[in-house]
């Protein structure tokens, strides 16, 4: 292998495409061409790095240096100075928000260093569309443990000793579900990834399938060996082109090194995998859903018992995994159960994915350890709230989960710490929502997703969500009425009880958890037609609340139609007649002045 | 007729029913949408009835029955884009295309389709036209964008 003098990681996830990280590294190679650099500095395209909203990124190897916020334009400079003078250049490094002194190293970056990285080990070190990278990294070594050294029920124990629990949101002991599938009859098995990541704002499926999609298959190779199964499928959502693509080129080299296939690695051991992509139906993430949809019907979910580990796709014993669970698989076969169990709380073990978004500084992909509190990921990792805002709660778990408020962000991030706040574990998806959000409009743009997704299969969820939903549309539209907290309550509870699958009894949980926590906000839409958050248009004034204003201006020099006057050491005023009620100025004003 | 060669190659490889899902998502990129010709020809071929395969087409969300733009704009619903105002970017971009529900626009170059969650929060608020994505958007840049594919 050539030895280079420097290694530049580009980030190709799909956050950081968007941001132009292809032009920048296209801009690279011309630089370096140009300055004959090209035998001493290799450029590397990696999967998701994680730190999304920083993008694109690079990282310079051997010093870990980050590089954030690269354009086309500032490359001839930073190859200049760092490849040829070796001054590391400061402006293009990361600075912590409300600090000033920049941080060079990769490592040294709260966001990073905090972080335990076992699924997302491989992220942002190795090309994904090379499998030669993964196997340098100790990638097939898992499965060739699994394949020529051990019995199915060996690899069954050392899952059930790690102590893993399936990251798809339910919990479920993967170990076990081995176990229940590797004893049930039948000569043909299935294993199946479930990559049908449809939280609406959750990405770590998609960060994992693009940036390490090797470390899937070999979970699905190991989990294949220990139920004995033959064939595979990964059903992948079809908007995940990139990760599509990727595990595409990841079978086609696993085949080619027989690591896929007919006899694996000498082993006598047949498996083979198919890529199946999902079709845009929000309930396929459910597992009877998923398999009923690979069976080319309407994907609708079918009463458990039986469970898929005895009657799952065509009938036959299934097991489904989702990409996070089995990602882990790998390095607990070749480091062993304990060695993943020494992480973790007493019941839930190792680490987890999540992807913080919403209306925090460091918006990006996360690993940690189980127990860690909600509220060190939110202000060491995630650097805090943007534009001195308020925290207001956190959303867990997508439209299946729930609001965690203030008060309870000291919560241990663990399966059963979790569901007592009334929110979930979920997929992954951790939204964080700062005092502009309305607690009352979230539960209804969480309503609207999940009655549009609703397959349609039982009434409750069918119907319940729908007469939920208007009801929530009436208090965002100031008509609500006394009485209607109540009923939501009490509807909530019948769709929880008479839902057949996940989706109708877990649907109610963002509206009950937005009532037992913002109570107030509820009662402040009905009674009073008042949205706390200043967010509901149907009941805001466009006034200014002369006690908070700070006599800025800037909703005046924001306002697109002049509508607002203001001068210096004055109240701003806003002119009714001409207001389009686009609110930008409530955007604008920093403290909560416009209601 | 030219199409039915087209269709019939792609059709040539159904076996069975878990093929009907790729096979409609195969004719749906070589044909932009399922025509009802196209779905009695599905019928002819595969032997399943018309309300068959209606029904699994009309149950998942990527499957259109009316023509599309030559350009799909894929608008992102999930939490991330709609906490930072996404709907203001699909005003501006009905706005700026004159586009009413699905319909594409009078040129057709351009059709616009809500999506729950193209999962790049990152760059919340995005949308996504053909396969590129499109990120940290504000109402002004809309026309930028979409200057591309003019």
């Amino acid at each position: 292998m050539e030895q280079y003098r420097a290694n530049l990681l580009i980030c190709a996830g799909t956050g950081c495409v968007a941001s132009g990280s292809l032009k920048v590294k296209q801009a690279l190679e011309e630089e370096i061409i140009k300055q004959n650099l090209q035998n001493e500095i290799k450029i590397v395209l990696t999967g998701c790095n994680g730190f999304c909203a920083q993008g694109p990124l690079m990282v310079v190897y051997p010093e870990g240096i980050f590089y954030q916020r690269l354009t086309p334009e500032n490359i001839p400079f930073l190859v200049e100075e760092h490849f040829l003078k070796g001054r590391p250049v400061e402006s293009l490094m990361y600075t912590p928000p409300a600090e000033k002194k920049v941080i060079p190293a990769m490592c040294d970056i709260p966001f990073f260093n905090l972080q335990v990285l076992r699924a997302l080990r491989n992220r942002g070190l190795i090309d994904a569309e090379q499998i030669d990278e993964y196997i340098a990294r100790d990638g097939y070594l898992g499965a060739a443990k699994a394949l020529l050294e051990m019995t199915p029920e060996e690899i069954i124990q050392e899952m059930k000793d790690s102590g893993l629990r399936g990251r798809g949101g339910a919990g479920f002991p993967t170990g076990i579900k081995w176990e229940f599938c590797a004893k049930a009859k039948g000569e043909i098995k299935y294993i199946l990834c479930n990559g049908d990541e449809g939280d609406p704002g959750a990405f770590m499926d998609r960060s994992v399938l693009e940036a390490d999609p090797h470390a899937v298959l070999e979970g699905m190779v190991i989990g294949a060996k220990a139920i004995g199964a033959h064939q595979g499928y990964l059903y992948v959502r079809a908007e995940y082109p990139l990760a599509i693509e990727r595990l595409e080129i990841a079978i086609t080299q696993a085949r080619e090194y027989g690591l896929l296939g007919k006899n694996i690695l000498g082993s006598g051991f047949d498996f083979d995998l198919e890529i199946y992509q999902g079709a845009g139906a929000f309930v396929c993430g459910e597992e009877t859903a998923l398999m009923t949809s690979i069976e080319g019907k309407r994907g609708m979910p079918r009463p458990r018992p039986p469970f898929p580990a005895h009657k799952g796709l065509w009938q036959k014993p299934t097991v489904l995994n989702n990409v996070e669970t089995l990602a882990n698989i790998p390095q607990i076969i070749l480091q062993g159960g304990k060695w993943y169990a020494s992480l973790g709380t007493e019941k839930s073990k190792g680490t987890k994915v999540f992807a913080l978004t919403g209306a925090i500084n460091n918006i990006g992909l996360i690993e940690v350890p189980m127990g860690i509190p909600l509220r060190q990921i939110i202000y060491d990792i995630g650097g805090g709230i943007p534009n001195k805002r308020k925290f207001k709660a956190v959303q867990m778990g997508g439209p299946s989960g729930g609001c965690i408020p203030e008060a309870l962000l000291d919560t241990p991030v663990d399966y059963e710490s979790i569901t007592q706040t009334g929110a979930i574990m979920g997929s992954g998806g951790m939204v964080v929502m700062d005092e502009t959000t309305c607690m009352v409009g979230i539960a209804k743009f969480f309503l609207e997703f999940t009655q549009e997704e609703s397959c349609g299969k039982c009434v409750p969820c069918r119907i319940g969500t729908k007469v939920m939903l208007d009801k929530l549309e009436d208090i965002c539209a100031g008509k609500g009425q006394e009485g209607d907290i109540e009923l939501l309550e009490d509807l909530a509870q019948d769709i929880k009880d008479a839902s057949l699958c996940g989706l109708g009894q877990t649907a109610p949980n963002p509206v009950l958890t937005t009532i037992k926590y913002f109570r107030d906000e509820y009662e402040a839409h009905i009674k009073e037609k008042r949205c706390p958050a200043h967010s509901c248009l149907a009941l805001l004034k466009f006034e200014v609340i002369p006690d908070l204003c700070k006599m800025c201006g800037v909703c005046a020099k924001d306002c697109p139609v002049e509508a607002i006057k203001w001068e210096k050491k004055q109240v701003a005023v806003i002119d009714k007649e001409k207001c389009i009620k686009c609110k930008t100025c409530i955007t604008s004003c920093k403290f909560m002045a416009i209601e | 007729m030219i199409w039915h060669i087209k269709i019939d190659e792609i059709l040539s490889s159904y076996k069975d029913r878990s093929d009907l899902i790729p096979i409609l998502q195969r004719l749906q990129e070589k044909m932009g949408w399922l025509s009802t010709p196209v779905l009695q020809r599905i019928e002819e071929k595969t032997g399943l009835s018309g309300a068959e395969i209606f029904g699994v087409a009309t149950f998942y969300a990527q499957f259109r029955f009316k023509p599309q733009g030559k350009n799909l704009i894929k608008v992102c619903h999930g939490t991330a884009c709609h906490v930072s105002g996404v709907e203001k970017i699909e005003e501006a971009l009905r706005q700026e295309l004159a586009v009413k529900g699905d319909e594409p626009t009078d040129d057709g170059l351009f059709s616009l389709e809500r999506i729950a969650c193209l999962g790049c929060c990152a760059l919340a608020p995005v949308i996504m036209i053909n396969k590129k994505c499109y990120g940290k958007l504000e109402p002004n840049k809309i026309q930028k964008v979409i200057k591309d594919y003019k």
